[in-house]
């Protein structure tokens, strides 16, 4: 003790210390608020394969993953984007099993066995998807961020429409076949937020692969 | 989020069993669960996946429609039973959520979805549905959103569903099964309660009890409707909806099945303005005066005031709609 020199102390030290008087200024409130350690829910692990653009991954997850996250942080495919986590933007929009999802609200390991695509799995630089080319050509976003999401929820909205599921404005509820009208698209599209307002553009870049193989 | 323990049910009994244990929740589309989780509003410490249970068909016997609880909220919208015989659910489906969202969402987990009020959200306020007994910030608060029919002074939450409301007009009942490996059906109209000073107690089912089915009777004659007024033209919750079911002859309403949504902390069947509009001839007058009759009990809160004539407005002009009668200028 008295070899060292009072002044010795590093930034590591004084953030330590600085920690530990606020845990002490704290203690009674969090004697009465913490439960004990033995109650204290410990995280729980599990493995999963999820099948992601054709390709198996075995993963060991916390239970608590999201798909979202699964994709993010464990495979870094960061392509799917994180908005809101809350199935507000559809900015985190995949396909599973062929049905458009968000990946926020969903637990990777209740998907074990899906067959799940994004954006990765949907085209490359080389070889685009018709709608990321649709979406480059008709200036169909501003910062890019939704743009993701906007493209694998309007590849899941075409299907749903060839499939003839109607929407909240279509006119006619059997009819056998959807008329993609700018006001149905719209409609359909309304699970993904554009905060730069893109909208006119992003439907004319989906009516423009309309009847293209998507 | 609170760390859980997570199984995948194969077999409804075995599920329910698992669920009635303390702490255990089902999950199956995640779409309300995960999002209170995360905020932990839910605190579930083990959930059952019942997403793999056989409960995906839907299937007509004997004139009656039976839905397994586990069809997706978009797959019952755009199926062609539905959209022929009970175009009221096909309509309120997709005047629900979005398009994703309809994808993963349940029936069944339609039916238990939680209040959107904003304060049951934000954990540093009062809410007796979250916390009992710790007061209702909405009443003295903005409560615009909120409940001007059967609420109480411990809750004025409304429930969100747009399908429950049409279940409710179509008189669907809810098939279950108990941890014990019992069944019941229940009549839509029991499966929810008032908040009275128990809002936290939002349905009758018992611990662990699992929906199996919703079950449409053979549809009623006469035309059905589905009308959403909300802030926003998509993907945003009612302020005020009407399912209504009418049965117009010689120019008489012969019968009429009405539920409003977004008033409520349940569905809520308008039988004064069903009575009020029975017998009466299919005029603009007769509409008026049911949907007077419907509101008559309304209560308001300050920032939901305009829902007592804005209510009274759409089922006035829903009921119009529905029967044919030209609407007066």
């Amino acid at each position: 003790m008295t070899d060292e020199s009072p002044w010795s102390v590093d930034r590591r030290t004084v953030l330590k210390t600085g920690v530990a008087v606020g845990v002490m200024a704290n203690l009674p409130a969090m004697t009465n608020a913490a439960p004990p350690a033995s109650k204290i829910a410990q995280p729980v692990n599990m493995t999963v394969t999820l099948r992601i653009n054709n390709q198996s991954h075995a993963l060991t997850l916390d239970t608590r993953t999201s798909l979202l996250d699964a994709l993010r942080e464990q495979l870094g495919m960061t392509g799917t984007k994180k908005g809101c986590d809350h199935g507000q933007c559809g900015a985190c929009t995949v396909l599973v099993n062929g049905r458009r999802i968000n990946s926020c609200l969903t637990l990777a390991v209740m998907h074990d066995g899906d067959e799940i695509t994004t954006i990765e799995g949907l085209g490359t630089p080389e070889h685009l998807h018709p709608l990321q080319s649709a979406f480059i050509e008709h200036d169909g976003f501003q910062c890019g961020y939704c743009t993701a999401g906007q493209i694998c929820s309007a590849v899941g909205m075409l299907k749903e429409a060839a499939d003839g599921w109607p929407s909240h404005v279509s006119a006619n509820l059997s009819a056998a076949r959807v008329q993609l009208t700018d006001a149905e698209v719209s409609e359909r599209m309304s699970g993904n937020i554009c905060r730069c307002a893109a909208y006119p553009n992003i439907v004319a870049a989906i009516q423009s692969v309309r009847g293209v193989d998507a | 989020m609170i760390p859980f323990t997570y199984e995948r049910a194969t077999d409804a009994n075995d599920a329910a069993k698992a669920a009635s244990q303390p702490g255990a929740r089902f999950i199956a589309g995640g779409t309300n669960l995960l999002d209170l989780m995360k905020l932990e509003i839910e605190k579930p410490a083990h959930l059952v996946d019942i997403t793999r249970l056989p409960l995906r068909e839907v299937e007509i016997t004997n004139g009656a429609v039976r839905i397994g609880s586990q069809v997706p909220n978009s797959e019952l919208a755009a199926h062609p039973l539905i959209r022929e015989r009970y175009p009221v659910l096909s309509r309120a489906l997709l005047a629900g959520a979005s398009g994703q969202l309809r994808n993963k969402a349940s029936t069944g987990g339609n039916l238990l979805q939680r209040t959107r009020c904003y304060y049951f959200y934000d954990t540093s306020k009062a809410c007796n549905k979250r916390e009992p007994g710790s007061g209702c910030a909405a009443l003295q608060g903005f409560n615009r959103i909120h409940a001007i029919l059967g609420a109480s002074d411990s809750c004025i939450a409304v429930h969100p569903s747009d399908m429950a409301v049409a279940l409710t007009a179509l008189e669907a009942s809810i098939e279950t099964v108990l941890p014990d490996g019992s069944t019941r059906t229940l009549p839509i109209g029991e499966l929810y309660r008032l908040p009275g000073d128990t809002p936290h107690i939002e349905t009758n089912l018992r611990p662990g009890e699992l929906i199996t089915a919703v079950v449409l009777p053979a549809p009623p004659a006469g035309n059905q409707t589905y009308r959403k007024v909300r802030d926003r033209a998509s993907y945003a919750f009612a302020l005020v909806s009407v399912a209504a079911i009418v049965r117009v002859e010689a120019g008489r309403v012969r019968d009429a099945r009405i539920a409003l949504g977004g008033v409520a902390h349940k569905p809520w069947r308008a039988l004064d303005a069903e009575n009020a509009l029975r017998g009466k001839p299919a005029s603009m007058e007769s509409f008026v005066n049911a949907a007077q009759a419907a509101l008559a009990p309304a209560k308001s809160h300050g920032g939901n005031d305009f829902k007592i004539p804005l209510a009274q407005r759409v089922l006035t002009r829903t009921l119009a709609d529905v029967a044919g009668t030209e609407a007066a200028a």
